[in-house]
Formats: C-alpha cells, structure tokens, sequence
C-alpha cells in the first residue's frame, strides 16, 4: 500500500511537491535555528564557565557572600592542600586555581610618575606552569591582538582597548595598585607582553590576565586562591552532573566544619548570578524551536491539506462511491502525510546539516555587534553539530504535516454516502 | 538663712551658665570646635587598628600637617607598609611606595576608597579644613552622650568639595570636642560614624586621642584610630612637602 501511495504521489506533483518544498523549508530552518542557537548559547555559557564560574567552582562561604567584590581577605587559604584533595576525591574533573582582583593600573611617564590610570579586573590564571589548560580554555592565543603569551614571571596581558586608551605597546611597564589580603596597599610593577581583545564589552574594557605566582606576590597571597574552578570532561555544562558534584562537595564540608565563615563551599555555573536563566533557556532551546515551527508549520499545512482536500473532494467521493471505508481512505491520507513529511524533512535536514557544518568549520565574527555588549559572548560564534541536528527536524517535519493532513482530512468522515451521487452529479 | 542664699546663688549660677550655653549659636560652638581640633600645623604620630574578618592589624604613621593644604605621612610598621609615604597638596595626593619604587597619583573617585582596608578614605585622610568653612552649622538640641552633656549640632555642607553632604555632631558642652559624629550622603544615607574617645589637654586645647571610624556600608568592627603624640604649631621644614621627600 505504502509503495502504492508514493506512486501516487510521484505521478501527481500537485500532491506532493508544494508540501515537500513546505516541509523541507520548515525543517532546514528548524535544524539550522537549532544548531545556530545552542551553539551561541552554548558557546557563551562555556566562555562564562571558563571566564567566570568552571562548571563547579570552590570558594570560601565568606567569599561567596560579597563574591562581586572580589575580597580576597576572604579568599581560600592553604589552598593547595584543598586543590589536591580535590583532585583525588574527583580525579575526572580538571581543577585550577584564580585569584580573581579589582585594582588600578598606573602607567608611568618617564619620570616614572603617573601619566594614566584606570580600573582594572584581573584574572590571575596559571599561565607559566608546562601542563597548564587556561590558555586554551581562555581562549588567550587567538585573543592576542599585540605581542605574545606571557613567558616569564611579571608579565601581564592587557585588553587592546586599555592599551590604545593610554598608548600602551608590550614591553612597557605599568604598576598595579590594589590591596594585600590582609589590607595593606599593593603595588607591583608588572611588564605588558601583550594586549588581548575578546571582542565582549564586558571582558574588553578593563580585563588584565596575569600568573597566578605574580598575584600571589602582589596581594601577599602565599598558598591562597580566591576560588578553585573544576571543568568536567563534557563539551557544554553539564548542570546534573555539576550538581552531583557540589552536593557530594558541600555534604562533606558541612559535616567537617559547617559553622566556620572561611570553609570551603561548592556552587554550580548555575548558582551564579543570571546564570540559571541563560542555562535553561540554552537547554530549552530544542523544545521551543519545534513547538514553534510544529505550530507554525502545521497551520501552514493543514491549510495546504485543506486546499488539497478540496481538489481532491471529487476523488474521495468516487472512493467512498465505490465502497472504500472513510477510515481507509483517513488512513491513506495520513501514510501519504508521513511519505510527505519523510521525504521533506529528509531534504531539509541534508540542506541544513549542510549549511550548520560549513558554519561550524569556519564560523561567523560578530565582534562589531557585539561592541556595547556587557553579556559574555564569543566574537566568533559556531553552530552546534550534535546528534540532535541530525533528527531535530524530523520531529517539526513529520509532525507538522501529520497534524496538518489529519486536520484537514476530518472532512471525509462528513461526507455522506446518500448524497454522494448528487454531489458527483452522477 | 545664709546656706539657703548659698543654694540660690549657685541655682541662679547654674541656671545663669546653662542659659549662657543654650543662647551659643552653633557657629560659636563650631568655632570652639575648630579651635581645639584645627591648627595652622601639626605633628602626628599615631597607631591605626584595622579590625578585618580574618584578624586584625595595627599600622603606626607619622605625618606633618601644615594648614589645609599641606601633609605628609609616612608609614612606619608593619615591615609590609613600612617606607610607604602620601603627599598631599593642594588637594592632589600621591603615594609612594618602595616595593615598587613608584610614585603614584591617586586622583577622582579613588579619594573614596578605604586607606589600607581601614574605614577611614584618602579623602577623610586628606580634609583638614575648619568645619565652620566648608559647614553651615545649626545647633539642634542639647542631650547627654556617654554620660556627658553635649550640644548636638546639624551641619550642612555650603561647599561643593566636600566629602560628606551632612553630618550630625555632638560636641561636649564643657570642653568643645566632638564626642561622635555621624556622616551622610546628600540622599540622607548615614555613611560614616566617628566616636571619639580618651579627651586630653594638650596645650590649650582638649583633643580626643582615640577615635573610632565605622564605615556604615560595610560590615566589621570600625578602625581605631589612636594618637600617640601631637605637637600643635611646630616649625615644619618646607622641604617635607615636596615630591622629593617621598623617596
């Protein structure tokens, strides 16, 4: 029957070519909206986790309470005994240590006194160190504008808009002027190697990365760390197993020191501020493009199948004329739906798959949309190739123009067989 | 008959004297203020306890104060801060510190920052001009703070270059000191609280040796800060303010 119908349908184009075209539009849009969408949600909830939160991220309860702030009085001490415990108790989690720091940058005339200075937030990652992650994490090479990766101790990397602000070039020196973490007034003399340009508002306006080992010697922080990150080994946040993770974390914390305002506490990316919402809005992202293309394109359709049903009226009433059960005929129309439903979204997928991988591969720079934007978001952003691009459309596809036909072919039960006669004017 | 004049001698004296204070406008009893805590120049050393969340600390400096315009300070102990040194003139501050060999200006919104994590900022520091210029002044009331009687004062600001649009004072009625003060935001948000305690006689004036500054907007116990010794109205060599004496 099936074979019998596709006949059908290859003979007469005016069954089957308008809803294929329709489908296969809807599903190449629905693939390609899909993997466009994770993948810039994707990739800002990834550059957020590496920027800001890890996947899971340790600080002390202290801290965490004026986390914006960045207080590093109340940062994690002996925090190289806590980073190997870590590492043994959850060995498939990477962890790294940051000092997180607000302070100002003085650049020096020649004089050696102050001609510019301006805020700056700091990063102080494990940069030097031979098995170090965070310069791939962060993204640090392609972000070079100027100069080079920090080699040695006492080099710091500048945002490129700072350094044109103040006509800073690598090699020149700067001060940076903070507070020790026990208060006291830091100054510490560090060398630009080089500027960097994230192409976010948020990071490019006033982001300094320097060693860990150098912000140590700066804010006399000897063995502390403002937070310790743990990446788990998944391409995008994986908020179950982070939350696992903290659970276990913060259970075994709680039981060795629950009252102390300086032990160690675990949040997910998802527990920091405006996180949550990106998350599920990123996790949701499959749900609402087929609900809203199944909606949009089952209107669609069941318009085209009512169309279809009316040019097809006189064909059904032979049909039922010559004793074909309505029920048989609501069936063949839907089998027909599904062939059409198939082969539509088959063509729009293989379209889309397509389009999404080219732009995967060699991706889209938005860097000048991006000039005034406080949110953190890649300059160059990629679609997303999962196994869910490949049957996402299936589902919009093969719904939609079910939906539509079996809409469209409750018309045949109406039908009464008295006046069948009359109505083919027989 | 004789003891009873006696009592309405000192009755009519006392009530004499408590009419005197209350006709004071609260110009004259800034003015007594400025008189006891304002000087041409000074001599400071002093010792200031920060209380952190983690532990405290006591930081001692030296500073030379010359009019409203003119201060140095140099920092003493702990070995950390020890070399470290501030210069104020004109209303610009620089800091030099010897770690880093540098002289940095420290200029706009950083005045408001806390000096050393205390709670106390550059620009609180750095104002040493008579509150009766940049205040106008209205006596509010009289009460009692900590047993004593004081005149509680509502001061204004009348200059723009000031870092407290009002402030709330009670000044000892007796000797003229403010025994505690409370800063405010022109939005009426209490910004700083002051309590002075410890008051000596120092020449002829009454100067509180203890003053304890609690940053309303963040938590902790205030700063303590204690002077140690003073000199009013020394000689100060014109050489202290100037760029070179920071290194």
């Amino acid at each position: 029957m099936v074979k019998f119908l596709f006949k059908g349908l290859i003979a007469d184009k005016g069954r089957s070519l308008l809803p294929i075209i329709v489908v296969a539009i809807g599903t190449l849009l629905t693939v390609f909206l899909h993997s466009w969408l994770s993948g810039v949600l994707g990739e800002s909830v990834k550059m957020s986790s590496s920027f800001y939160g890890g996947d899971v991220k340790v600080v002390t309860k202290a801290y965490l309470s004026e986390s914006d702030l960045f207080p590093n009085d109340l940062a994690i001490t002996e925090s190289s005994n806590l980073l190997e415990e870590l590492r043994v108790e959850m060995p498939q989690v990477v962890w790294s240590e940051r000092i997180r720091f607000g302070a100002l940058a003085d650049f020096p005339d020649t004089l050696g006194e102050t001609r510019g200075q301006t805020p700056i937030t700091g990063w102080a990652v494990d940069l030097l160190s031979n098995s170090t992650k965070e310069i791939e994490r962060l993204n640090l090479e392609s972000a070079i504008v100027t100069g080079s990766l920090p080699k040695n101790s006492g080099e710091i990397l500048i945002s490129h808009e700072m350094a044109k602000r103040f006509n800073v070039s690598p090699g020149e020196q700067l001060t940076i002027f903070g507070t020790t973490m026990e208060g006291g007034m830091a100054f510490y003399n560090m060398r630009v190697c080089g500027t960097i340009l994230f192409g976010s508002r948020a990071l490019d306006r006033g982001a300094v990365i320097i060693d860990i080992t150098d912000a140590r010697r700066a804010f006399a922080m000897e063995d502390a760390s403002s937070e310790i990150l743990g990446f788990l080994p998944f391409s995008y946040y994986n908020p179950s197993a982070a939350t696992e993770i903290k659970e276990r974390f913060n259970k075994k914390q709680e039981a060795l020191s629950s009252s102390d305002e300086f032990s160690p506490t675990m949040i997910t990316l998802k527990d920091q501020a405006g996180m949550a919402e990106m998350i599920q809005y990123a996790d949701a992202i499959g749900s609402i493009m087929v609900t809203i293309f199944v909606l949009a394109m089952a209107i669609v359709l069941w318009n085209s199948g009512l169309i279809a049903g009316l040019k097809r009226y006189s064909e059904f009433g032979i049909r039922l004329a010559m004793g074909e059960d309505k029920l048989h005929i609501y069936k063949s129309l839907l089998i027909e739906a599904l062939i059409v439903g198939f082969v539509g979204s088959a063509i729009g997928t293989s379209i889309g798959i397509i389009v999404v991988v080219y732009i995967n591969i060699h991706g889209v720079d938005i860097s000048s949309m991006m000039q005034n934007s406080t949110m953190i978001m890649p300059s160059v952003v990629r679609t997303s190739v999962t196994p869910v691009t490949y049957y996402i459309g299936f589902i919009p596809g093969i719904a939609s123009v079910l939906i539509g036909n079996a809409l469209a072919g409750v018309g045949i039960f109406k039908r009464e067989t008295a006046r069948l006669f009359n109505e083919l004017e027989v | 008959m004789i003891m009873l004049k006696i009592k309405h001698f000192i009755l009519i004296a006392t009530l004499a004297k408590s009419s005197l204070s209350i006709a004071q406008d609260g110009k004259t009893i800034l003015d007594k203020v400025d008189r006891n805590i304002f000087s041409s120049n000074r001599i400071v050393e002093s010792s200031m306890t920060i209380h952190g969340r983690r532990a405290s600390r006591t930081v001692t400096s030296k500073s030379w104060t010359e009019g409203s315009k003119k201060s140095f300070t140099e920092y003493l102990s702990p070995a950390s801060e020890a070399g470290t040194k501030m210069l104020k003139l004109e209303g610009q501050l620089w800091i030099y510190t010897p770690s880093a060999d540098r002289t940095i200006q420290i200029s706009g919104h950083m005045l408001r920052q806390s000096v050393m994590g205390s709670d106390l900022s550059y620009e609180d520091m750095m104002d040493h001009r008579k509150l009766v210029d940049i205040y106008e002044v209205s006596l509010e009331k009289r009460d009692t703070l900590r047993g004593r009687d004081v005149f509680v004062l509502d001061l204004k600001a009348k200059v723009t270059d000031v870092a407290y649009f009002r402030q709330k004072m009670w000044v000892d009625v007796q000797m003229y000191v403010p025994l505690r003060q409370e800063m405010y935001a022109k939005s009426g948000e209490l910004l700083k609280r002051t309590d002075m305690f410890d008051i000596k006689r120092i020449d002829n004036r009454w100067y509180p040796m203890l003053i304890i500054f609690k940053d309303m907007l963040k938590d902790g116990k205030g700063t303590e800060f204690r002077t140690i010794s003073i000199l009013f109205d020394s000689q100060i060599p014109n050489h202290i303010f100037t760029k070179a004496s920071l290194r």
